[in-house]
């Protein structure tokens, strides 16, 4: 079971390690995270993280829907999915190997941005306790974020419609929380406002972790990779 | 081995399989042949836990493909119709990868590809990225692939197909080096295939079984009869007749009409040998016997035979 998950994880981490569209995203990101960073330390003259982790779960919006429209597409269109559907492996070791894979590349580019808390700390006195559960909301967040890109990823053999189709998922469930606010209301609103990601996501960079926050991230990421086990699953069915 | 019950598969309203049933002995090379869309692929597929069959059952050394999945997938390796390689890596890593899927550990997985690559002929270009080679050496790659976890049971599918002919060659010398070691099912519209590597045939058209036989009895139930074919100079008509007054000979046919060099299809009921009172009727008469041979009919004609006697019917 986790050798067989292990060495999924490990061949998809060769992947992206090998494959352009990861470094071209991943330096992009370390780029534009560079300037804002510069923009909102020199215009606010304060030493937190707290914007730039924002600014990380808006731009990972765009970077999780590319990072994940390759993992099971790209195998249904070259056929591989053949060969590993017929190895003695399970459905769900597959789809968990590639989740995990996908998971360390998000920590790998949470990484990066280390280095902006890094210069935090040499030149002022930032609070660790906010920075340190923002990055776990980036985090958990970031994990929902793949866990809905490799559904979408098992449902089709083109990788432009994963990523489309994940990218406007990600979208309406980032953008419920202002329709709450703008054009529902009562219930309505409230049980919109309840799958908001922005609204889960905002508290944990001020330093509150609240569990239910935390079940709903973790809700989404059981739930995606259960469906697309099934997904995977259905060619079985009768 | 390998043992396949009334196995049956719709794709809509469409039977791509429709009831086909046989049985593989351990250590043997069976040959799965039929025209395009015959249903080869489709029954690959179940054969090999790809997809489930509508109804039927397959078993694979002992285990039921569909209720015990796993377990019988550990005895079968499969090389699908369309190579199924990672282009970003070299063959040296994708055969690591499926190793280690195959549980084959550090020191035991290492030798173990090293094996498989000369066996295949990939040594030379094993650190090169899939993606850079012909494809002729990713077929051997993706070959090299069923053939590391040492499988009880290998499913081939068009194995030798955008092969140049030597490759051709090799391949289906790998292949019959098998034989004993390995039960395989290997599938092709190329029929010199079959009855080069193969010890046994099942025909399928259009979903059924058309026959399953040996190459060599196939051949011989499509002739339903012994065939010499017979050379002699000497007048036609007479020598035509003089072949027919034999017994046991039940149709003369002239074939090639050169002059003086006159080829003749005698039948015979099966089983008959009548090479020796062919020439000695023949020398009695002071004609001249230029050739004696028993004539084969190739798997190529019985193939377009089956084939095209199944087409009306459907």
């Amino acid at each position: 079971m986790i050798r067989n998950i292990y060495a999924i994880t490990e061949r998809e981490l060769k992947s992206y390690f090998a494959s352009p569209v990861a470094w071209i995203v991943t330096a992009f990101f370390i780029a534009m995270w560079g300037f804002l960073f510069a923009a909102i330390v020199a215009s606010g003259r304060e030493a937190v993280i707290r914007p730039l982790l924002n600014n990380f779960s808006v731009t990972f919006l765009l970077a999780g829907p590319l990072l994940t429209m390759r993992l099971i597409a790209e195998e249904a269109r070259t056929g591989t999915l053949e060969l590993l559907l017929t190895q003695p492996i399970r459905e769900v070791e597959l789809v968990l190997g590639k989740y995990i894979s996908s998971v360390v590349f998000l920590m790998f580019m949470l990484l990066m941005t280390g280095y902006f808390a890094t210069l935090l700390e040499m030149f002022g006195n930032p609070d660790e306790g906010p920075m340190l559960s923002g990055y776990l909301g980036v985090l958990l967040q970031g994990m929902a974020f793949l866990a809905i890109g490799l559904l979408a990823s098992a449902f089709t053999q083109n990788q432009i419609v994963a990523a489309v189709v994940t990218f406007v998922t990600l979208l309406i469930l980032w953008l419920s929380d202002s329709l709450a606010n703008t054009v529902l209301s009562g219930t309505a609103a409230d049980v919109v406002r309840y799958v908001s990601i922005t609204q889960r996501f905002n508290d944990m960079p001020r330093g509150i972790i609240d569990t239910k926050d935390v079940v709903f991230f973790l809700t989404i990421v059981v739930g995606c990779l259960f469906l697309t086990t099934q997904v995977l699953t259905a060619r079985r069915w009768r | 081995m390998i043992s396949v019950e009334h196995l049956t598969k719709y794709y809509g309203p469409f039977a791509a399989v429709n009831d086909i049933s046989f049985e593989v002995a351990e250590g043997e090379i069976l040959g799965f042949l039929g025209p395009n869309g015959a249903g080869k692929t489709t029954t690959m597929r179940i054969l090999t836990g790809y997809m489930p069959p509508s109804s039927g059952r397959v078993i694979v050394a002992g285990c039921d493909i569909f209720k015990d999945s796993l377990e019988a997938r550990r005895h079968i390796s499969y090389l699908p119709e369309t190579v199924p390689l990672y282009t970003d890596m070299s063959a040296r890593t994708y055969l690591d990868f499926v190793g280690k899927i195959r549980a084959l550990d550090g020191r035991k997985r290492k030798a173990r590809i090293e094996e498989v690559a000369e066996e295949t002929q990939i040594t030379e270009f094993m650190d090169k990225l899939i993606g850079k080679l012909s494809k002729g050496q990713r077929q051997r790659v993706g070959l090299a692939q069923a053939l590391l976890p040492d499988p009880d049971v290998l499913v081939l599918d068009e194995p030798t197909i955008g092969l140049d002919p030597r490759q051709i060659v090799e391949t289906r010398e790998v292949i019959r080096s098998l034989r004993g070691r390995h039960t395989v099912i290997l599938s092709t519209h190329i029929l010199p295939e079959v009855s080069m590597t193969c010890e046994r045939v099942v025909i399928i058209n259009r979903g059924k079984i058309v026959a399953i036989d040996t190459p060599e009895n196939l051949q011989r139930r499509m002739q339903g009869a012994d065939t010499v074919d017979v050379e002699v100079r000497g007048p036609a008509e007479a020598v035509q007749a003089a072949l027919k007054a034999i017994p046991q000979v039940t149709d003369v046919r002239q074939r090639g009409n050169a002059p003086d060099n006159l080829v003749f299809s005698v039948d015979s009921e099966i089983g008959v040998d009548l090479r020796e009172r062919l020439a000695s009727t023949i020398v009695e008469r002071g004609w001249g016997l230029r050739g004696l041979r028993p004539s084969t009919v190739s798997l190529e004609e019985v193939f377009v035979q089956l084939v095209t006697e199944e087409a009306p019917a459907a």
